[in-house]
């Protein structure tokens, strides 16, 4: 009897063990596409990255072209377009973040004090739909506005008897222009994110708030901003980890790449885009390329370590 | 919120102030956000002459539907665009969200081995990139892709953000669901397609859609790597007549003869329905997904 009950068990233990390792087999195989295509499209440019201590050549080829060991590098630090790209990529960068931020949390804070949920949905709706547009449509709505002969705020300007700007020639203007298009793009859906999490609020803090006397104004700025305090950390330090990386599309098309522009608007991502299809430098152009994705990928670290003392459960890794 | 009885009604006014106020910088604001659009609309629906002498408007001061019926007469170039489009924006919705959620599922499995190094794998081609231009030169000197349909489908194929929203959603699932499937004997393959994916609708649904606008909305790919004038993006097409609108007279010319005379060309008003028909389908799709969007958005969006 015993010996039976024994060998059953053993039977049975086996059976699961097959049945665990067949679950995990199975498993695995479902990781495997994944896998694969992040390996063929994201690991193996990784080693092109020696690109950026040679001399590429078309005929060569990667592994055939000759060493120039920090050549490309020296020539890019030593040059005066390091400087105003680097600037130009920080500054606006810089500049997104800090009116995103302030844009993303006025729209959440507000959407979250108005009372009928149709008119929220509504709101929320329109704002979100820029999001879905490609730089490519939203560079004919600023041509729309600001083409110098018949754009829309060249005559408003005319009406009131101020004579029209030719926008696509005066780079000083930029700077202003993008930061509006970037906001009107993205501020609708970066309120989500803190939308979302002011619906978690214990609405029973809110209510001991209001027993108290407290105003509105007293609720946002006592109650309402702190709990969102630490998404806001966040959030805000891992975009500084990406602040080395510029939204290609929104410099390159925006701007339609004119030339008189670039003095505030070329920025590290369109300047190695030119490197490679104008100047033809490969070389070069993955030097840099090399440089931001290395300075990025410290920054990112860095702001993670930094997240992960603040809330551990908030950092990425 | 449940309204309490003992407010007095100085309070309730005060309130419903508040609230006419809120509402109205909200309108203010959607106003603002929907401004260009309608610009681009009522530009594509003025009539060429008066645009010329007059400028643009926000409200058509002559009403024509003539750039439409341009940019839809022009045969070859804008509706190969569009198919080319479709084509690879459909195949990479599916295929892409596939792919992703059949790794997101393993990677929510917690007892599977390995899985956070999987996920680390996955993860550092956020931290670092080989940059674009090695990756030019293997998708066309070492892949071939240039040229063909595969460089809008295979590159890119994995959004980490994507499979990282997909397991946090699926982690929700209660593991008891998965487990009483095990004892029946159901395959993981069984379990994943008919009850995860079928579970996960909310999150699946937003993968999808970004997946799709994401690549509709894609000018970079054509201009890096299509030469071939019958496989180049409707984003890229547009991207080039912003350039040179020129280029619509040459399609013209190129295409059947029953045309308007190519030099009578209303540039400013086709530029601007071209850009309201590539921008159009977008759009439309949206309302589609929203019933699951916010909800698929919102779990897990900040950790994965």
């Amino acid at each position: 009897m015993k010996e039976a009950k024994t060998t059953e068990m053993v039977k049975n233990a086996s059976k699961k063990r097959f049945k665990v390792k067949r679950v995990s087999l199975q498993l695995y195989s479902m990781c495997i596409p994944a896998i694969i295509s992040v390996f063929v499209f994201s690991y193996l440019p990784m080693v092109g990255v020696i690109l950026a201590f040679k001399n590429y050549k078309y005929s060569k080829g990667i592994f055939g072209s000759d060493w120039v060991g920090f050549k490309n590098f020296e020539y890019f630090f030593k040059s005066k377009d390091f400087f105003v790209i680097t600037r130009n990529t920080l500054l606006l960068n810089t500049i997104f973040i800090i009116t995103g931020t302030v844009a993303a949390l006025f729209v959440a804070i507000m959407l979250y004090n108005v009372k009928s949920r149709a008119k929220t949905k509504v709101f929320q709706t329109i704002m979100i739909t820029p999001h879905f547009l490609s730089w490519v449509v939203v560079s004919y709505m600023v041509f729309a506005l600001l083409n110098p002969s018949y754009g829309l705020v060249n005559a408003l300007l005319s009406k009131f008897g101020i004579k029209g700007i030719d926008w696509y020639s005066t780079p000083n203007a930029w700077p202003v222009i993008l930061t509006l298009f970037s906001l009107w793009k993205h501020v609708g859906m970066d309120s989500v994110v803190y939308y979302a999490a002011l619906m978690g609020i214990d609405s029973s803090m809110l209510e001991a708030a209001e027993v108290d006397g407290a105003t509105n104004f007293k609720k946002t700025i006592y109650v309402i901003l702190p709990t969102l305090i630490p998404l806001i950390t966040i959030l805000t330090i891992l975009k500084i980890g990406n602040i080395f990386r510029a939204d290609f599309g929104l410099f390159y098309q925006l701007t339609r790449d004119v030339g008189a522009l670039y003095p505030t608007t070329d920025v590290i991502d369109t300047y190695i885009f030119r490197t490679m299809r104008v100047v033809g430098d490969m070389g070069m152009g993955a030097a840099i390329g090399l440089v931001q994705s290395f300075v990025g990928f410290v920054l990112v670290i860095i702001t993670n370590a930094i997240a992960n003392k603040i809330d551990p459960d908030a950092a990425l890794f | 919120m449940t309204k309490k009885e003992n407010k007095s009604t100085g309070l309730k006014k005060a309130e419903k102030k508040r609230q006419f106020i809120l509402s109205f910088m909200f309108v203010i604001i959607c106003a603002i956000i929907l401004f260009p659009f309608l610009l681009l609309v009522s530009v594509s629906l003025s009539d060429e002459k008066d645009i010329v002498f007059n400028g643009y408007n926000i409200i058509p001061r002559v009403f024509s539907t003539n750039a439409y019926k341009y940019v839809f007469k022009n045969p070859t170039s804008i509706l190969n665009a569009y198919k080319v489009t479709i084509f690879y924006s459909v195949v990479t919705m599916v295929l892409n969200t596939l792919v992703m959620a059949l790794i997101a599922y393993p990677l929510s499995r917690k007892e599977l081995k390995g899985r956070k190094g999987m996920s680390f794998y996955l993860y550092f081609t956020t931290l670092f990139s080989g940059g674009l231009i090695p990756t030019f030169i293997l998708n066309t000197q070492y892949l071939h892709l240039g040229d063909t349909m595969w460089i809008y489908i295979l590159p890119g194929m994995v959004s980490v953000w994507h499979v990282f929203m997909l397991r946090a959603f699926i982690q929700g699932i209660p593991n008891e669901i998965v487990e009483s499937l095990r004892i029946d004997g159901a395959s993981e393959y069984r379990i994943f397609f008919g009850t995860i994916i079928p579970l996960s609708k909310p999150v699946i649904a937003t993968v999808m859609l970004f997946t799709f606008l994401n690549k509709w909305n894609d000018w970079m790919t054509s201009m890096l790597y299509i030469n071939d004038q019958k496989l180049i993006s409707l984003q890229y097409l547009l991207q080039r007549i912003m350039l040179n609108v020129q280029l619509l007279q040459q399609s013209q010319q190129a295409g059947t003869s029953d045309m308007i005379d190519a030099t009578q060309l209303p540039t400013e008003t086709v530029r601007m329905a071209m850009a309201v028909a590539v921008a159009g389908p977008a759009l439309l799709v949206f309302p589609f997904f929203q019933k699951y969007f916010t909800k698929g958005l919102t779990v897990g969006s900040v950790k994965g």
